[in-house]
């Protein structure tokens, strides 16, 4: 039997997979990890010694050449096969996940690195050396270019990442079963235990194939739709963005922070109506979070203003416009306005240590209260503290997250606010990627809600018309009737509110 | 060098491995620290009862000398100096006043070094609110007319968490893997409590109250003293393995006695004081970083340079007129003739420095037993990592399940800053183990910071490479012991009564170790002897 140009399909096959578990181990590090170029290159130089390393090893294997080329193929197919799978989910569940990545790329580079080496001596007896070499090296680098070519163009557009591991899983034992026949005189052992296990391999593989959907969300929590460009775990929390079709989307601990195709309809009704109810020309203005630099783009929208103090916790979230140039693009760069002066600290501990002139305006766009760390944010000693850096005229916006889904949450903002001796006007909008969004505009003064934002700025959202709208309550968000608490340190109301009412829509 | 492929393939594959487990599990390298406070040879001296010859150069004339700068005796100090009279000295062993309330500096906050929090007293207290208010940590009155305590000095919410089975859980009551036969049990405690806490005699008094000396006298409550609290469950028919782990967890904090040691009035005493009536909350608690260290750096602010450190007391010596106080000062003996002195130190060492007490003793002083505790205080460059995601986060109190530790406080917790370096106060009552004292003393820093970090690494597997620095206060004699028949065995009325020219204040008299107590009995002393003194 002519086993040799058979064989060289072999060969073909076998590099074409290996490229594409590289491929997929680079790939998926840079999606989760970021910065493509340092994950790539580490990725391909792990992989190209655990090569060395396997072909190195190759010399070991002295007897049953063919059955331990067998038993490889089958261990690449389950460890390549499962590799994205794994990772995904080592991602989304430890915090060593550098580690397993490396090591799975380091295994399947050793096992990819012995199959050649012993093909080679399998066919040493049935060519000339000259011959044989350059052959299965021209097999073998065909095999990288049909990998390099189909990955980008075809196999991640049209199956995904897990998808494509899974199914290059299922080839590669493939290959390994079609040994068993076309190697079967060379094999001694019991070729039909080897037999059922590759077909055992292949099942697997195509359950998880067809049930990679919902490997996706277990992973991913359903959250990264779209391709991730930048993940980084800061000191403080998680910071994900991602980019789909309907633009950029940035996440902390797996919470939407904002969407840039509507952002501008968030930060618009966050910033303006603030300043529409302060009486005069605005000149010190107070940030506190807000560290994407949105509102900070608002805000730099009025001339008269001078002095833009601004306190958020985390130095990688306000660093991300440089970290990631399109939000840069998105917030007009505002963190690079002269006027602008950053903290990076907890508000809460700047608030009570910070000396500093009173504010004309205060912005407060913390994350929702969903840990106690941020319902410290939102108690009546924090809006104490507060009313220290503000004048009697002074005008404060707060997000006050959904009046729909967290009705009670929203109230008790407001109430908390009013306890400490503010007049609230809260108000609404829709922001279709949050859906009904709320905010609380306070001042320690009474007074009247505007009714048009101040004139003469470029707005996308805002407008005359629709301005005094906003101040409207419908019946399903209006203040209900049952006694709401105010939120204090001692008791963090508001958490239990918040954690209660969105916990509903997590399942 | 011929390594088999299996060898090089476990060297190359295991390193990733290895690496893991050196970055989460194995312990690093030992951080710095010492045994800080309480020598105890120098408090040893006053047991050997010298005497020792006073100079005449060397005695000096006060009205009054307070011996002991702890609560007690800093409370007498304060009330003279707010009646402007300033003809006193407080003498103090240590290097620092404060006793057991005493408290540390750091970064970025202060610490504890004993007692940290006191409960917001009733109106009723009405001796303690004025020190309250003139500390600026009132906001007024409610409608009831019960004090407003300001937000930022009541203990901030999440305020206990419990540690079981890898995991954290909000509360100190263990409800998770609860049987219905274990909350039947919980409710029905709860019931008996509220019970106690609606109890009142024909007089109207309440069976348990703060001060102590409110409480009422009925034998159906006093009875209660005469069991332990173990026995006082058992004959309610409770023996819920959490009940009994929750109640212990209860005397271990508050008494340093295991739930088999503590009397039951004691037991009953801690879950009912702080609540008003049946179906309200405890009282909440007022602390800041340095717990009741704010009390004392209060109290050293008012009374100043009447106050004396490193003054080892050896003789208190009652005469026809007043009383010589005789203490060593740097080595150097130092006389102060006064009229009356208050006796502001723990009870049992009365025998041993007043003359004449063990020739004819008034009260029975070796009844006033003391036990062990040694408090770390551990400073860590970052938190402890949460192992889940939805793990019940870091609270002010943070206790493990089933362990002879306490757990700690998180002294930043109260000042809002939840992010970077903190410092943890890790509790350790000696009460399981025989010779506590001895045992403790005969331990050298690095056996109890192993104590401390082999059981907070149960919960924190990082402990070891977040914890920069620890140090360790070894109290010999932390509190007094509340075992069954101490309280209302009659020796608290004998004790209180002064002996010749001297007054007692001391948390002991009251049998158990609280600041209300010792700051009940510094006020009736000073009260006592102004009345004596003016009349003189």
């Amino acid at each position: 039997m002519k086993r040799a140009p058979l064989l060289f399909l072999n060969v073909f096959v076998i590099a074409t997979c290996g490229l594409i578990y590289e491929l997929l181990a680079g790939t998926l590090s840079s999606y989760v990890l970021g910065d493509s170029v340092t994950q790539f290159s580490i990725i391909i130089g792990i992989y190209l010694f655990a090569m060395g390393v396997g072909s190195w090893l190759s010399r070991f294997i002295d007897k049953h050449i063919a059955e331990k080329f067998v038993e490889i193929e089958l261990a690449v197919a389950v460890v390549g096969g499962f590799s994205a799978p794994l990772l995904f989910l080592t991602f989304a569940h430890l915090s060593y996940f550098g580690i397993v990545l490396y090591a799975v790329v380091f295994v399947i580079g050793v096992l990819v690195g012995l199959e050649i080496p012993l093909l080679m001596r399998i066919l040493q007896d049935e060519l000339d050396f000259k011959d044989l070499i350059s052959r299965v090296l021209a097999f073998d680098y065909i095999g990288a270019l049909v990998a390099s070519l189909l990955f980008p163009l075809f196999l991640v557009p049209k199956l995904g990442l897990n998808r494509t591991s899974l199914l290059f899983g299922m080839l590669n034992a493939g290959i390994g079963i079609w040994g068993t026949w076309l190697l079967f005189p060379l094999i001694k052992k019991n070729v039909t235990a080897m037999r059922i296990k590759g077909f055992v391999i292949i099942v697997l593989l195509a359950i998880a194939f067809i049930k990679a959907d919902r490997l996706t969300t277990l992973a991913e929590d359903a959250l990264f739709m779209d391709n991730i460009i930048y993940a980084k775990s800061s000191s403080y929390q998680r910071i994900v963005v991602t980019k789909g079709k309907t633009g950029y989307a940035l996440f902390l601990n797996g919470n939407l922070q904002f969407n840039s195709f509507d952002e501008y309809r968030y930060h618009e009704a966050l910033v303006h109506p603030a300043f529409a109810a302060y009486n005069g020309t605005p000149k010190r203005v107070l940030v506190l979070g807000g560290g994407d630099g949105l509102a900070l783009r608002e805000i730099e929208k009025y001339p008269s203003v001078e002095f833009i103090q601004i306190v958020d916790l985390d130095p990688d979230m306000t660093n991300i416009s440089y970290a990631v140039p399109a939000l840069g693009e998105l917030n007009k760069h505002s963190f690079d306005d002269p006027r602008v002066h950053l903290t990076n600290g907890d508000a809460f501990v700047w608030l009570d240590s910070a000396k500093t002139e009173p504010f004309d305006i205060a912005i407060v766009d913390f994350p929702d209260p969903n840990n106690f760390a941020l319902g410290k944010l939102y108690t009546t000693r924090f809006y104490n503290l507060l009313k220290n850096k503000l004048k009697p005229d002074s005008s404060v916006v707060i997000q006050t997250t959904s009046p729909l889904v967290a009705r009670k949450s929203f109230w008790c903002i407001v109430k908390t606010l009013e306890t400490v001796g503010f007049t609230v006007r809260p108000y609404q909008t829709t922001v279709p990627s949050f859906g009904i969004w709320g905010y609380a505009l306070a001042k320690l003064e009474p007074f009247d809600a505007p009714t048009k934002p101040p004139p003469g700025l470029e707005l996308r959202f805002l407008n005359d018309d629709s301005f005094a709208s906003m101040f409207e309550f419908s019946n399903d968000t209006s203040r209900p009737d049952e006694d709401i608490e105010v939120n204090r340190l001692d008791n963090q109301a508001l958490v239990r509110y918040y954690e209660a009412e969105w916990r509903k829509f997590e399942q | 060098m011929n390594l088999s492929r299996r060898e090089l393939l476990t060297l190359f594959l295991g390193a990733p491995f290895a690496y893991a487990a050196c970055g989460s599990g194995a312990p690093g390298p030992f951080p710095e620290g010492e045994i800080v406070g309480q020598t105890v040879n120098i408090g040893h001296i006053q047991r050997e009862n010298r005497s020792f010859e006073v100079p005449a150069d060397k005695w000096e004339t006060k009205k009054v000398a307070i011996v002991g700068g702890g609560i007690a005796g800093l409370t007498a100090a304060w009330k003279f100096k707010k009646e402007n009279f300033n003809d006193f000295v407080v003498l103090e062993l240590e290097k620092e006043a404060g006793g057991t309330a005493r408290s540390g500096q750091g970064d970025p906050v202060g610490f504890p070094w004993g007692a940290h929090y006191l409960p917001v007293p009733f109106k009723e207290n009405t001796d303690l609110i004025p020190l309250l208010e003139e500390m600026s940590l009132l906001d007024g009155r409610d409608a009831e007319g019960e004090v407003v305590v300001k937000e930022q000095f009541l203990c901030r919410e999440p305020e206990e968490r419990l540690f079981y089975l890898g995991r954290w859980y909000e509360g100190l009551y263990l409800r998770v893997g609860a049987s219905e036969e274990d909350l039947r049990q919980f409710d029905a405690f709860q019931k008996l409590i509220d019970g106690w806490v609606n109890w009142r005699d024909a007089k109207g008094r309440r069976a348990f109250a703060v001060p102590l000396e409110a409480c009422s006298d009925d034998t159906e409550v006093t009875s209660l003293d005469k069991i332990t609290f173990a026995e006082w469950l058992r004959q309610n028919g409770l023996n819920s393995e959490r009940l009994i782990w929750y109640c212990d967890y209860a005397t271990r904090d508050d008494y340093g006695l295991k739930l088999d040691q503590a009397s039951a009035w004691v037991g009953l005493f801690y879950f009912c004081a702080r609540v008003r009536k049946s179906g309200v909350d405890s009282q909440p608690f007022i602390t800041v970083p340095e717990g009741n260290g704010q009390f004392v750096n209060h109290f050293r602010s008012i009374i100043g340079e009447n106050i004396r450190t490193s003054q080892i007391v050896v003789s208190v010596v009652p005469t026809d007129k007043g009383v010589d106080v005789i203490c060593l000062d740097g080595g150097e003996p130092r006389g102060v003739h006064c009229e009356r002195a208050i006796f502001a130190s723990p009870m049992f060492t009365a025998p041993y420095v007043i003359r004449g007490f063990r020739e004819d003793p008034p009260f029975a002083a070796a009844e006033f037993q003391h036990n062990a505790w040694f408090v770390a205080n551990l400073h860590l460059k970052d938190r402890p990592k949460p192992r889940f995601a939805k793990d019940f986060p870091l609270s002010w109190d943070n206790v493990i399940y089933e362990s002879p530790g306490l757990g700690y406080v998180t002294a930043t917790h109260q000042k809002g800053i939840d992010y970077g370096p903190t410092i943890l106060t890790y509790y350790y009552p000696m009460c399981a183990e025989p010779n506590a004292r001895t045992t403790l003393f005969n331990y050298d820093w690095k056996q109890l910071v192993d104590v401390c970090l082999t059981d907070l690494a149960r919960a924190h597997s990082d402990i070891y490479e977040l914890t920069t620095r620890i140090d360790i206060m070894r109290w010999g004699h932390a509190m007094i012991s509340p075992r069954p028949n101490f309280i209302w065995s009659g020796i608290r009325e004998k004790a209180v009564k002064p002996y010749r020219n001297i007054h007692f204040a001391h948390t002991d008299l009251s049998g158990v170790a609280l600041f209300e107590e010792a700051f009940y009995h510094g006020l009736r002393a000073a009260t006592e002897i102004r009345k004596e003194i003016r009349t003189l």
